[in-house]
């Protein structure tokens, strides 16, 4: 059997699923509600950014983990039979990851397209379909690396709390100890860190909203703003999916079942 | 047929495989006895490729399966616990692997006999445990594969469908399929083995018994429980 026909199989498995309908029901209610109430483009682009940057990366991490767990028997099933490991990988990863990019377009985008089309929400969904691979992505190493369903999915929310909140604090610490010195360019390089803060800067920056980045907000522009800023964004963005993608399907190879 | 050389695998720093060399023939029946935990199911799995050992080589048909997955299409592997996603009823389940294995001819006396029909429409999560055993039973005989791997397969089975089971093995070997089977049951090594393999805490500790023990007089069950009351202390 090809790859083709796993992928269709994986695909029968994840539209079953209901929590992906009601992922994209959940974020089509509040992208819709945001335009909505606020009548003011920029403002409604801008809380539905804060809302996709949490909300996207949560859900690809649990959904693609317990997506993960719960595809062991059919991962089992398979391996038994004459069907080369990478091409599961490869199913179970591009189904989980179109899927999820899918719920996203549906839930978050085609609410904007209704107040016509911007650059905006270009941004919005090149940000969100990345986020999407890359979480799952993350979710897929740790859920193959860990047996223990509890503590891989754990581990995946304190990371996701990491690239949420905490990665933030931990910059803004080093900022404030560090204050005498010009930290500008380190800042700009711990950002490529984070796909997070990677799509926030690329959406504010690309909106005139760097009002919102404080004064550092001069160097972020001068960087981001940049040619060669936009093509760091997306390298290091294309980066951040296959470094996991690599790494996943490498555990998942020597994995013992 | 197949063949193993050195075979190491290693759980967080207990030895599962220790070194192991087998030689395995078509058209002889195997049994592979020892404890439990004993490495049994850890070296099916290796052969299965579900298992990855550190070092040691496996020959199916003379060629390394390191790396290698369509080898799978001439072994039929029934597993010591079923598993199939709980979500799919039977009917699909068996689409996929016959999906999979894509053979227009199938061996099905066993869907029959097992009576796999009449649990088409259940869910895997509806079966007994049973009734996943004989699901997973008649699936490893389906595809006519000429290397038969089975984990304790009688265990769970009802007397008919053991029995029954236990009928089909013997069959198959009359066709030169080599089969491999684990168990516990002394009375099955008796009936269906030409040989059997002991294994203790990852080694081979007998490789060809069988003929000297069934001579003994003191009978091939108790010279077996002797077998594994000697290693038990040991
Ligand atoms: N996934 C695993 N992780 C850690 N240790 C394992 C794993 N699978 C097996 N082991 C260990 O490897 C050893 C051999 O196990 P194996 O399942 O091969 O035994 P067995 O001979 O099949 O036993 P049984 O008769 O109970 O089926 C045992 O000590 C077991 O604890
Ligand atoms: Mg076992």
């Amino acid at each position: 059997m090809n790859g083709h026909s796993i992928l269709k199989y994986v695909f029968f498995d994840i539209i079953r699923n209901k929590w992906l309908v009601i992922y994209t029901a959940v974020l089509f209610a509040l992208c819709s509600g945001i335009i909505y109430l606020s009548r003011d483009e920029t403002k409604s682009i801008a809380s539905i950014l804060n809302i996709v940057l949490i909300i996207v990366p949560l859900v690809s991490i649990i959904f693609g983990s317990m997506h993960f767990y719960n595809s062991k028997e059919f991962i089992q099933m398979l391996l038994t039979q004459p069907v080369k490991r990478s091409a599961i990988f490869k199913a179970e990863y591009t189904g989980i990851a179109i899927s999820l990019s899918f719920g996203f377009i549906i839930g978050a985008v085609t609410p904007l397209l209704f107040t016509g089309i911007s650059k905006a929400i270009f941004l919005l969904l090149f940000a969100g379909i990345f986020l999407s691979l890359i979480f799952s992505a993350i979710a897929f190493y740790f859920s193959i690396s860990i047996d223990e369903k509890v503590k891989g999915i754990g581990i995946l929310l304190f990371l996701w709390l990491f690239f949420s909140v905490l990665f933030d604090g931990i910059i803004l610490l080093f900022y404030l100890m560090f204050s005498d010195y010009p930290l500008e360019k380190f800042t700009i390089f711990f950002t490529l860190l984070n796909p997070v803060d990677i799509s926030r800067i690329m959406i504010i920056l690309n909106l005139d909203l760097s009002a919102l980045l404080g004064y550092t907000g001069a160097t972020f522009l001068k960087f981001f703003g940049s040619a060669s800023g936009l093509i760091i964004t997306i390298v290091s963005l294309c980066l951040w999916v296959i470094i996991p993608v690599f790494l996943a399907n490498k555990k998942f190879k020597r994995k013992n079942f | 047929m197949i063949k193993i050389s050195r075979l190491n695998k290693t759980y967080n720093k207990l030895k599962a495989l220790d070194n192991v060399d087998l030689f395995f023939e078509k058209g002889e029946i195997v049994a592979l006895l020892g404890p439990n935990g004993s490495g049994k199911t850890t070296l099916l799995k290796s052969i299965l490729g579900l298992v990855l050992p550190e070092s040691g080589d496996i020959f199916v048909n003379g060629k390394n399966i390191k790396r290698d997955f369509r080898y799978r299409e001439m072994i039929g592997y029934m597993p010591q616990t079923a598993s199939y996603p709980e979500n799919l009823k039977v009917e699909e389940v068996l689409k996929i692997i016959k999906d999979i294995r894509n053979k227009k001819e199938y061996e099905d006396e066993l869907m029959k006999e097992l009576k796999i029909e009449e649990m088409y429409c259940k869910k895997i999560n509806a079966l007994s445990q049973g009734m996943k055993q004989r699901l997973s039973a008649a699936l490893t005989f389906l595809f006519d594969s000429d290397i038969i791997i089975l984990d304790e397969p009688t265990a769970g089975l009802d007397p008919a469908s053991a029995d029954y089971l236990k009928m089909k093995i013997l069959k198959e070997k009359t066709k030169g399929k080599l089969i491999i089977v684990t168990t516990h049951i002394i009375s099955e090594v008796e009936e269906l083995a030409d040989r059997f393999i002991f294994m203790h805490e990852g080694r081979v500790k007998i490789e060809d018994g069988i003929d000297k023990l069934k001579v003994q007089n003191n009978g091939f069950r108790k010279s077996i429980s002797n077998l594994f009351k000697e290693y038990e202390w040991s």
